[in-house]
This record gives C-alpha cells, structure tokens and sequence, in this order.
C-alpha cells in the first residue's frame, strides 16, 4: 500500500498497488496531475487450498529439495529464489480469491536464458511448473493447483526495440501493459489492447491466454496483433518465432500454438506486437436504455452511422452498475436505466468525430431507443466514465464470492443467459448480472454469494454451459479455461479437437511439467 | 428568490493531460491539447445550480474570458444547468499573460452591470494555481468574501457559510451581496446530460472584449522562465533497520 499526497486535494489519497484495477491509481507523484474524490481500499477474501476444494489429483511430479533449491540459488541468486512462505502468499493466490496453491518456490529469471536453464533442469527433475504474469487471471490459470514452482516474468520487463517506422514493439513478456503501452505512446503508438487490468498484467500473460479487452472490436485479437513470439520450451529449448514482418508465410505459424495456450505448450519470453497509431481524438458517449432490444437496435446503429471511428461497444446492466456504485461509491452519470452502453470513438480529427458523435447522439434520443445519457471529450471525464465499466470486476468481489463466466454467445440470446440463470438462482445468490464487449458478442456473466456454496455451484454449473452450447456459443471467450474451466471444454470443443490437442501436448512438454491441471481435461 | 449569480468558469489544460513545458521555456503546451473546464469552476457551477433547484436562485450567469474555444466550456456550463453565458474574448496569446487580477476586474465589472447579488468561483484554477480571484473580486466591489466554501445555506438576507481551514471547518455569516470560492468538498458536479446538453446548443452565449467593459488589460508581471519540476531520483534499498536509522540521520530526517 502506497500513501500518495495529491497536490491541489491537501488531503491524501490512498492505494492498494498490489490488487486494484488501474481505474483507481492516481497520478500523484512527481509534478504530475490528481484530482479525483475518493478510492476506496479493497479487501480481499483468503480462500480455501485448491486441493482441498476442488476434487484434483497431484500428478506424477517430483517433490522439490534442498538440492533443488540450491540448484536455483546458484542460478539466480536468493533473492530471486524465494521460499519464504508469506512472500508466497500473494502469487499462491489469485486475484478473485477463488483457488489457492501451496507453492514453496517462487523464481524471478530475468532472461529467456535463465528460464530456458530453470525449464531444462525442472524437465529432468520432473518438477512442475507454473508460468506466472501479473496474476490477473480469472479462471484460476496462473497460480499453483498444488505445489508447482512458480517461474514469475516480474523481471523480465526491458522493452528492446519500437519501430517507428513499422509501429512493431519487441519487448520481455513481463512488461506491465500499461507501462508498455505508455513507453510506446512516446512514439505516437499504442498496444492494440486494453483490459480494466492494465497496471498490473504482463504482456506475456495477455497473450498466453489471448486477452481480448475493451477495444478487441477495433483492433482485433491477438492472433493477429502478435506478429512474433519467443517462447522457451518445457525440454528448455529456445523456439525462436519473433519474426517482426507482418507477412511471413514461411511453414507452420507456430507463433500461434503459444498465443492462448495459457502457458501449457511453453513460456513465452518475449513478443512483438504490431501498435497501431495513437488516436488523436477519442470520444466517449454514455448511454441509457430501456430495452435489450434497444441495445441491439442502437449496436446496430452504431456501426452503420459510426463504423470506421468506433473503437469499442459496451454494454452494462443495471445490477452490474448497481455494484459499481454500491461497492465501489463510483457514481453513475445519468439516472437509473435497465440497460447501459459505452460508446468510444477514435479517430484523428476531433471537431469531425465530436460532430458525428453528436449527431448520432440526436437521433439516438429522437428516436427513443436511448432516453438519456451523457459524452465526454475531456480525457479526465472519460476516464471517470470508462472506471464505472473497469471497475465492475472490482466491487464484485467485494460482496464475496464471485462464480464468474465469460461467454461469447449470439447476439439474440445475449441477455436472455442472464434472466434465465437470475431466474434459476432466485434468492439463492446475492446478485446475477450481466455486462460485457456486446460488440464481440461476448458476455460476462458474474453470480455473487456471500461465501463459497458447493451446492450453489452444482446449479450452476454445468447448466450454465449446456445453455451456452444450445445456442453453438463459447464457454470462454477471452478468460481462457485455465483451472476452473478444464473438464467443461468439451461444450465448445470437439472430441477430434481435444485429442490432438493432448497430441500437441505430450508433443512439446512430454512430462507435463508446464501448467500442469489447466486447459486439458482430466484424464478419465 | 430573486437572486441573479454569476460564476466564473476557466478553460484549463485537462488534469489526466501530461503536461509539457514549452520549447522557448516560456509557458506550457496548449496546441493540440484537451482542455477541460476548472475542476473548482465546476463545483463552483454545481453549487449555483443547486440553489436555482432549491429556488433560491433565479438565474445563473456562466462567464469564461478565453479564447473562441472558451465557448466549449461556457456551452458545459449551460449543459450543466447554468441559463446563459457571457464570453469575455482573449485571444489565445493574451491569455496566458492575463492574471487574476484583471479577471477580478472584469468579474466585478459584470457583476455590476448584470445587478449579480452573488459571484461563485473555484478556489483556484489547476494550471496556474493563484488562488487569488475570489478575494479580489470582493476587494474590488467592496462585497464580504466567504472563500473556500463546503457548506452554503441561505438564511433570511446573509449567507451561513462553511469554510475548509487550516485544521478544520469554520462557520461564518456573509451579508449579500458577496462572493464565494468553492472548495473540494462543497458537491460533486453532475454529467450534463443529452437532454440538457441538446437544450443548451439554443440557450444564449453574449459576446464582449474587457475593453467593452473598460478593463485594462496590460500585464502586470513578466514570466522568466517556466520549468518542470525536479525528476524524483532513485532510491536506495538498506540492509537492515540500524543502516536505515544511520541513512536517515546523514541527511537530517530524524
């Protein structure tokens, strides 16, 4: 927890850097600029061992030893070797408090040489792995099942080239999104992605688990922003794919067996990513409506009269900001509505974009889909609009538990999910609400109960996936499957797909050592 | 219930923009730059605003002095809730050598001309800080100042206004007519919304020079040099608690 004075407030405003979304962190230090009215400090539940919880099996791994460590301390050093069990409290557990490890060891390589020596020595030694980012993981991938070392990218964070020319970055994957995509806007670029996260996950962590964020329907997913990828194999072997062409049909693009494997086929160790221009001007309009039918009508809309500027579409439901606000004392900008959107336009000429924005925002009104609501232009206001969507993830977990889905569905069904699961729950949750990317068709989908329920979440679960697969929808659409996912990928996948998925597997990581109780199904 | 308010609203560099001292070390980027309205101007607006709701107001007056774009910020002023704007034009060159002072003047002069019984600003303004205009403004038209405001109540011909001072509140009483500067804690302003923002593209926008209003505005002050402030320099990592005491004392802290 970090105590930042802010200049013009004369009071303080205090953070928790370790575990809030970026939304809330202030820039207070060093002549930079602060006004804002409060932050609210989160307390975060601590959680059952996932072993404990969960019915999983450890597998065939060896247990680590003194000779193991001393292995490691030569290699890194101790400080960069750590066992101390309260420093590993905080990378055991993930962010929304729903599984937990039991990881002794904690390595902090610095180059991709270092992993590759810490994966070739594990890969004999039969020692588990867990690659870990910036553990914002929501599906429970990025922390320990049982006691798998874990290889955290922490330091692994030098950017190593820009191309103005070409906007091509080649950076370490443990570089902070925010901070990279703050490095890059020096060059009048940008990283093509932005998640409520930013100020803590890693660059590699995005695109192991193929992050897609808030503004996916502008710039598309990482299989296609990523143009290279150096990844370290579990045998320790270097793959080098950090091709920084935008063409290179040269054999197999192996680069994409890593993007989305969530660190399961080998640790990425560096990437280059294809950033766009920075936009010049960026809109934000804040919408309320009274319909989902409204909401589809207004989507529609919005791409016909604003296409080529539109950087993202979002959508939010009442209860989801009701949370926000509740949890969080964010304030909402307009009265209270069923239903929300966020509209964002990026272009490169403000009075052009500004008129259109407005003109949309007309007939919006006249027409009677949209009933209020508000725009910013000003970067500050946007930002407080853009925390209230952020956010949401946020004051969920605030109310304790949160059984959190991620699912891409076809737009007629979109909020039909959420009445029928509210309605199947009833009273038995404290909340069932809706809000998501609806210009990617993608749904999160979060219950909240005051404390972990295995038979809450046998209603849940697999109902849940069943209705998705009904409608030919995703169970993930960019969280990934991770830990929590794994034995319910077959609602989305294949039985032909998963089989040579474990051929691919055993293929690259004979032992299994990496990410071991993630993505595959367990073995029945 | 007959209560005419002018509030003063500047158009600044916005406080999420980086800002960028200019080559010649003169003054700070503005080309190109958001602006946005006074964080303490919107307060201050919010606060006159809530009064007309409460009836105790019957027009809000929004002046900006500023360049052509200063209009955007009265036109969100007008959204928020204010009925008509005054636009006291400074070209863009001139603006950055107009000081409080002639703002002071050119306030007090339109609080004379509009018969405004009330003038609220902001504090102070987030690009150069002053603090100073409200105090002024009252000093010139002789009117009580109640500065720093987080409480304004109205009762029978005065004020009773809460004030933010040094280790706490105070409680005074203003006579009308006076001036308020509004400080952090006074409201949180609200969005102008669609409907209001669309009402407000036909409200009235009135158009003058100081020179209409007889103010002089030659500067008073000559910047020498504008510079960023000190980059923070790296710190050290001690190895126990007896080195960092020992740390703490070479340079003086303890």
């Amino acid at each position: 927890m970090q105590v930042a004075s802010c200049r013009w407030l004369g009071a303080t405003c205090v953070r928790n850097l370790a575990r809030v979304s970026s939304g809330s962190v202030f820039h207070c230090s060093d002549g930079s600029r602060c006004y804002a009215h409060t932050s609210p400090v989160t307390n975060f539940p601590k959680c059952e061992l996932t072993s404990k919880r969960y019915p999983v099996t450890r597998g065939q791994f060896s247990q680590i030893t003194g000779d193991d460590i001393n292995f490691f301390v030569n290699l890194l050093g101790s400080h960069r070797t750590i066992t101390d069990a309260a420093e590993l409290e905080g990378p055991n557990t993930d962010w929304l408090g729903i599984v937990r490890g039991s990881s002794a060891t904690l390595l902090k390589p610095k180059t991709t040489e270092e992993v590759s020596a810490i994966l070739s020595y594990c890969n004999k030694r039969k020692l588990a792995v867990c690659p870990q980012g910036g553990n914002t993981g929501l599906v429970g991938g990025s922390v320990p099942v049982f006691d798998e070392i874990i290889i955290s990218t922490a330091l692994m964070n030098e950017v190593e080239s820009v191309d103005t020319l070409s906007g091509v970055v080649t950076c370490q994957s443990g570089c902070v999104l925010e901070a990279l995509d703050n490095h890059v806007s020096q060059f009048g670029l940008m990283v093509p992605l932005d998640l409520g996260s930013k100020g803590s996950c890693h660059i590699g962590g995005n695109v192991s688990t193929n992050a897609g964020g808030l503004r996916l329907l502008r710039y598309g997913n990482l299989h296609g922003s990523v143009l290279g990828v150096e990844a370290v194999l579990a045998s320790g072997e270097i793959v080098n794919c950090l091709s920084v062409m935008k063409k290179d049909n040269t054999g197999y693009d192996l680069k994409h067996l890593f993007i989305g494997s969530e660190g399961a086929l080998g640790l990425i160790t560096k990437v280059a990513i294809n950033c766009p221009s920075r936009p010049q001007a960026v809109n934000l309009a804040f919408f309320g409506l009274q319909t989902f039918e409204d909401v589809l009508s207004i989507y529609k809309d919005v791409k016909s009269k604003l296409g080529e500027i539109l950087s993202s579409c979002e959508f939010i439901d009442a209860s989801s900001l009701e949370c926000v606000e509740k949890n969080l004392k964010l304030k909402s900008p307009i009265s209270a509505h069923p239903f929300y959107m966020l509209i964002e336009t990026s272009g490169s000429n403000s009075t052009h974009d500004e008129e259109k924005l407005n003109t949309f925002m007309e007939e919006a009104l006249e027409s009677g889909k949209v009933t209020d609501g508000t725009i910013a232009t000003e970067p500050s206001r946007m930002q407080n609009l853009w925390n209230i969507r952020e956010r949401i993830s946020e004051s969920l977990v605030i109310e304790g538990y949160v059984h959190k889905y991620d699912i891409s569905l076809p737009l007629p069904h979109f909020y039909k999910m959420v009445e029928d699961m509210r309605q199947h729950l009833g009273t038995a949750v404290i909340r069932c609400c809706g809000y998501g990317h609806i210009g990617d068709g993608n749904l999160h989908l979060n219950i909240t109960s005051k404390e972990f329920d295995q038979e809450l979440m046998s209603r849940i679960e697999p109902t849940i996936f069943e209705w998705t697969a009904k409608v030919n929808g995703s169970i993930s659409a960019e969280h990934g499957i991770g830990f929590k996912k794994r034995n319910f990928i077959h609602y989305s996948k294949s039985h032909s797909a998963i089989a040579l998925m474990r051929q691919l597997k055993s293929l690259m990581d004979p032992n299994g050592i990496l990410n071991p109780y993630k993505v595959l199904p367990d073995n029945k | 219930m007959s209560l005419k308010v002018l509030v003063g609203c500047k158009r600044v560099i916005d406080y999420a923009v980086k800002i960028r001292v200019r080559p010649d070390k003169l003054g700070v980027v503005t080309d190109g730059i958001k602006h946005s309205m006074n964080p303490f101007d919107e307060i201050a607006i919010e606060e006159a605003v809530r009064l007309k709701e409460k009836n105790i107001v019957k027009e809000v007056i929004a002046v900006s002095c500023g360049p052509t774009q200063a209009q955007e910020t009265i036109r969100t002023a007008l959204a928020m809730g204010a009925d008509r704007g005054i636009h006291v034009e400074v070209p863009a060159k001139e603006m950055e050598k107009l000081e409080p002072l002639h703002v002071s003047k050119i306030l007090a002069k339109l609080a004379e001309k509009e018969q405004a019984e009330l003038v609220i600003v902001g504090k102070q303004a987030i690009d150069d800080d002053t603090n100073a205009t409200a105090q002024m403004t009252a000093g010139i038209l002789n009117w009580p100042q109640a500065t720093f405001a987080s409480k304004i109540e109205k009762k029978d011909d005065f004020l009773e206004v809460i004030r933010e001072i040094d280790g706490g509140l105070e409680t005074i009483k203003v006579k009308l007519p006076a001036v308020v500067s509004a400080d952090l804690r006074l409201n949180e302003p609200r969005y102008a919304t669609l409907p209001n923002i669309m009402k407000a593209k036909k409200k009235k926008i009135e158009k003058m020079k100081p020179a209409d209003l007889g103010v002089d505005t030659t500067p008073h002050f000559e910047v020498i040099e504008v510079t960023d402030p000190p980059a923070r320099e790296a710190g050290i990592k001690v190895e126990d608690v007896d080195t960092l005491l020992l740390k703490l004392k070479e340079v003086g802290r303890i």
